[in-house]
């Protein structure tokens, strides 16, 4: 049983995910004007971000790392975490948009606070991979990262969660939408939120751990090159 | 008499919003033709075959990287 050693949160995350998948369309929600059954896309769209922020603060983490012990495998995890990261918000935009089309009948609110904040997090960790492709010597390019990584993680959390907060949003969750003041989570909607968020981070990092890892024998394997 | 008309037509207003708040329109008769349990399973089948190949691709990994040593 030495597999399971290595594999039992990943099986985790699997079970977790298809319990998810299949009672998410199931299970009881509220009933609420506008969101309807959209309202499920809690369980779908949401995780995606909240897998998003795991994986930033994980990169984030080894981009610390890096920058005390100047270890170049800290600069592979930090780039990584960040690349999945970035393919997770993706993810969430493109969920968000088709159900704003469907909602508010446009795929783009350009006045709302948590769509754009969504967009600039994103041109914000895109900027992070140009920097690392513009750097020719590695060990400033794993610096340069570093040091940009600290500033956009902190960045990113305040235009995506916080920022939103403040403004008026049309965004459900948000303070102060008239239609949505009734949104509030229950116990239902919890039962699957919860694990949704849960187990899409432990893919999000299963799917880490194979990037990494690529990259890793990518690296040995040019050293044997040379 | 004024305001008493005010606050008959105030009363009915909300009366008249709850009332839309309960038919929400939700997909009801969707579930109940039982079919949902097609597309549930069309989902678990998809799930599965996507960590099947992620499996396949750990594993595949692991290989390489115990030949390397």
């Amino acid at each position: 049983m030495n597999w399971m050693k290595r594999y039992w949160w990943k099986l985790l995350g699997v079970g977790i995910l298809m319990f998810v998948l299949t009672f998410g369309l199931l299970s009881k929600v509220p009933t609420l004007n506008i969101l309807n059954e959209t309202i499920r896309n809690l369980f779908y769209h949401v995780p995606m971000w909240f897998t998003m922020y795991a994986l930033f603060a994980y990169s984030v983490y080894h981009s610390i790392l890096f920058l005390r012990k100047l270890n170049m495998d800290n600069d592979l995890h930090a780039r990584s975490a960040a690349e999945v990261g970035f393919i997770f918000g993706l993810m969430g935009i493109a969920t968000g948009s088709l159900w704003a089309k469907y909602t508010w009948g446009t795929f783009w609110e350009p006045r709302d606070p948590k769509l754009n904040g969504a967009a600039i997090a994103l041109l914000i960790y895109l900027a992070y991979f140009v920097l690392r492709s513009a750097v020719e010597d590695e060990t400033k390019r794993a610096r340069l990262a570093a040091v940009y990584n600290i500033f956009a993680f902190p960045m990113q959390l305040a235009v995506t969660y916080i920022m939103p907060k403040f403004m008026i949003s049309l965004h459900p969750g948000s303070s102060d939408t008239v239609n949505f003041k009734q949104y509030e989570m229950d116990s239902q909607l919890r039962l699957v939120f919860y694990p949704a968020v849960l187990g899409w981070i432990l893919l999000g990092f299963w799917i880490f751990t194979l990037v990494y890892r690529i990259q890793k024998l990518k690296i040995i394997s040019e050293n044997e090159e040379d | 008499m004024k305001k008493i008309k005010i606050l008959l037509f105030a009363m009915l207003a909300y009366v008249a919003s709850n009332a839309q708040g309960e038919a929400v329109e939700m997909a009801n008769t969707f579930r109940q033709s039982g079919k949902i349990y097609v597309v549930i399973t069309v989902i678990a089948i998809i799930f599965t075959g996507i960590i099947s190949y992620l499996i396949y691709i750990d594993r595949k990994i692991s290989n390489l990287e115990n030949k390397q040593k």
